[in-house]
């Protein structure tokens, strides 16, 4: 409180104007890297300080909450129902894949096919080798061998787990009836590692091994990833382009706060893992300066950031929704009744 | 020199503000402990009043349904110990005897600073290196090793399948962690015990391992058990190293090669994200380590006791 007091005080005096303002934000680490990469660049060409704390969706949500951050982020998105009874606006940031990555002596990127049932039986525990007859049939071509597989998920509670776990909920009837939707579940076999990078190492280390991370951790740490079978029964590689078609299929429009969720989309060449990151702001704004700088902040995220975020695999929101979300701030988002501007 | 004459204090009221003050500060440290023991209770009640005494003997972890126990960590806590201080506490003995009996001065000298130095090195230190070089190893070597070669497959606690996470990896690496500990101690415990004893033991006949076990070792009893106790102490509340190599999943242990989780690694794993029932559940298991830490002291401390009026008795 005191330190708050100071730094009003010092605003009050020297009369910073809003570019020297400095944002702090914190939550999902699915979007970390591009985040990351967003405010360095926009504190060097904009001068505004946004920090980024990737601490996780759940965390975000806790620290928008105890209002400690400016804005959270999350992979989960609220209900409608929840951001009304919190005072929040969440809106999409970015879409992107959530990817299967496995280790398998003599198997290379792509090679390996799988569709969700058999994905599910595997993190199950009802497939424990990689020549079982559901994989093998699937892979006619493949030399895949007798090898005993390890499940390796994630340990910490995670929006990632969130998106893949909602996807395996709705591709099988024994995973949404045993273990379910959420940011942690009861695994049934495994091994978990810390966040994304400690999936992507227990990957790399144990050989026969598969695992689930956010697609630009499996791009970097060269992983092998798998091609998954969609909605349309198409086989798809991982890539920008099939996240981008499961995110052309999504009707912003008639989603209440945004609510949207990509997982098992329609459309031929859609990637059936694809999830939406989400930021959440407060209706009523506690600083005009701030807030202003924030949603200039995220309007340049919008229109600067869109080809920083395609080079790093992250799909950008369509411009039509950006326009629907900055009406959307123009109406709810306030500060002392008036408009942020 | 006239301020000298002119104290501020008189000497009469120094004492009593100097037994003022110590006392304060050791009543503080009594409070923390306490204030710690409220706190968590507090915390933890919702969990308490939820799943009362099943949490303490359930193995359901479901985040999804909201249902919690803290059997799988207990266990894992326990075991993890277990195989360290199994490993640890004879290793040490040995090192430490054979530093302070047998080895000259410029062999044993440089050994003890390494000891030392060991005994500085971080715990994440130790983690990194565990998942980096000892996961792989443990998978492509020690693993097949004990469980092929050795046969010890067909034994129950050694089967399953084998991926170099786990409570085995996770004991090895604690008892290299509290190894330096424990052995400086016993070291010093060592050092400690007169050479008058020990000459006329050996002026009596007596055989080096006569001298150790009859001399050495009863005269350092209360110092060699408080050094287990130190090392039992830092590796039942150990997070980081563990973290990194036990798996973290919750499971009830079948096999010491399966992965599993300790009371520590859960907390360290969920609390970020952990909300309603799910943080106060972390906080009963948070209650619960630190009743074992306390458990652990207490028994100590009664067992000290009960070997010095063995001794002053005899």
């Amino acid at each position: 409180m005191k330190k708050m007091l100071i730094a009003a005080a010092a605003i009050a005096v020297t009369g910073i104007d809003a570019s020297a303002v400095t944002l702090n934000g914190a939550g999902a680490s699915f979007p970390a890297p591009v985040y990351r990469v967003w405010t360095y660049n926009y504190k060097r060409t904009a001068g505004a300080r946004v920090n980024y704390q990737s601490v996780g969706s759940g965390a975000g949500i806790n620290q928008i909450r105890a209002k400690t951050v400016d804005f959270g982020a999350s992979d989960k998105p609220l209900k409608k129902a929840e951001l009304d009874k919190y005072g929040l606006v969440q809106f999409p940031m970015l879409m992107g894949g959530v990817v299967v990555v496995v280790n398998i002596p003599g198997v290379k990127t792509d090679q390996l096919k799988l569709d969700g049932k058999t994905l599910a039986d595997i993190f199950l525990g009802k497939i424990r080798k990689w020549n079982d007859p559901a994989i093998t049939k699937l892979n006619p071509n493949l030399n895949i061998p007798a090898m005993p597989i390890t499940v390796v998920h994630r340990s910490d509670s995670s929006g990632t787990t969130w998106i893949f776990t909602n996807y395996l909920t709705k591709v099988s009837d024994d995973w949404s009836k045993t273990v379910g939707n959420g940011k942690a579940v009861k695994w049934p076999v495994g091994i978990g590692g810390q966040k994304n990078p400690g999936v992507c190492n227990n990957v790399f280390k144990v050989r026969g091994s598969i695992g689930y991370v956010e697609y630009t951790y499996a791009f970097e740490s060269k992983l092998a990833t798998a091609s998954l079978k969609n909605k349309a029964g198409n086989f798809v590689k991982p890539n920008l382009n099939a996240f981008q078609a499961a995110g052309a299929s999504a009707d912003w429009k008639n989603a209440p706060g945004y609510y949207m969720v990509l997982t098992d989309q329609t459309g031929k060449d859609s990637w059936p893992i694809t999830g939406v990151t989400y930021i959440l702001i407060y209706k009523v704004q506690k600083e005009m300066a701030k807030a202003k700088t924030m949603l200039k902040y995220f309007n340049w995220c919008y229109t600067q950031g869109a080809s920083t975020a395609a080079k790093m695999h992250y799909v950008p929101i369509p411009k039509n929704v950006v326009g629907m979300v900055s009406e959307m701030w123009n109406k709810e988002v306030k500060y002392n009744g008036q408009m942020i501007k | 020199m006239s301020y000298c004459n002119k104290k501020l204090i008189q000497p009469e009221y120094s004492d009593r503000i100097f037994k003022v003050l110590t006392g304060a500060a050791a009543i503080l440290a009594a409070l923390l402990m306490l204030g710690f023991f409220v706190q968590l209770f507090w915390y933890a009640l919702p969990s308490i009043k939820t799943f009362g005494w099943r949490f303490l003997i359930s193995s359901e972890w479901d985040p999804v349904k909201q249902v919690y126990g803290a059997l799988p960590s207990i266990l894992g806590t326990l075991i993890t110990t277990g195989i360290a201080v199994l490993i640890a506490v004879p290793v040490s003995f040995i090192v430490s005897m054979f530093l302070v009996e047998s080895a000259p001065a410029w062999f044993s000298v440089p050994v003890s600073y390494a000891l030392d130095l060991l005994a500085a090195i971080p715990s994440i230190i130790y983690g990194m290196w565990g998942l980096f070089v000892f996961v792989p190893f443990m998978q492509s070597t020690v693993q097949p090793f004990l469980a092929n070669t050795l046969h010890l497959k067909s034994i129950p606690f050694f089967g399953g399948n084998y991926n170099g996470f786990g409570f085995l990896t996770s004991g090895i690496i604690l008892a290299l962690m509290i190894l330096p500990f424990v052995s400086a101690v016993m070291r010093d415990v060592f050092k400690m015990v007169p050479s008058v004893l020990k000459e006329s033991a050996f002026g009596a006949g007596a055989t080096s391992w006569e001298v150790t076990y009859d001399i050495t070792m009863k005269y350092g009893a209360r110092g060699l058990l408080g050094a287990v106790f130190l090392g039992l102490g830092r590796a039942v509340g150990e997070t980081m190293a563990v973290l990194f190599v036990i798996g973290n999943i919750q499971t009830m242990p079948k096999s010491f090669f399966q992965a599993g989780t300790t009371i520590a690694a859960t907390l360290a794993n969920n609390f970020a994200e952990a909300e309603g029932i799910f943080k106060s559940s972390l906080f009963e298991l948070g209650l619960i380590l630190l009743v074992m830490s306390f458990l652990i002291q207490v028994l100590a401390q009664l067992w000290l006791k009960r070997i010095s009026r063995q001794m002053g008795e005899s």
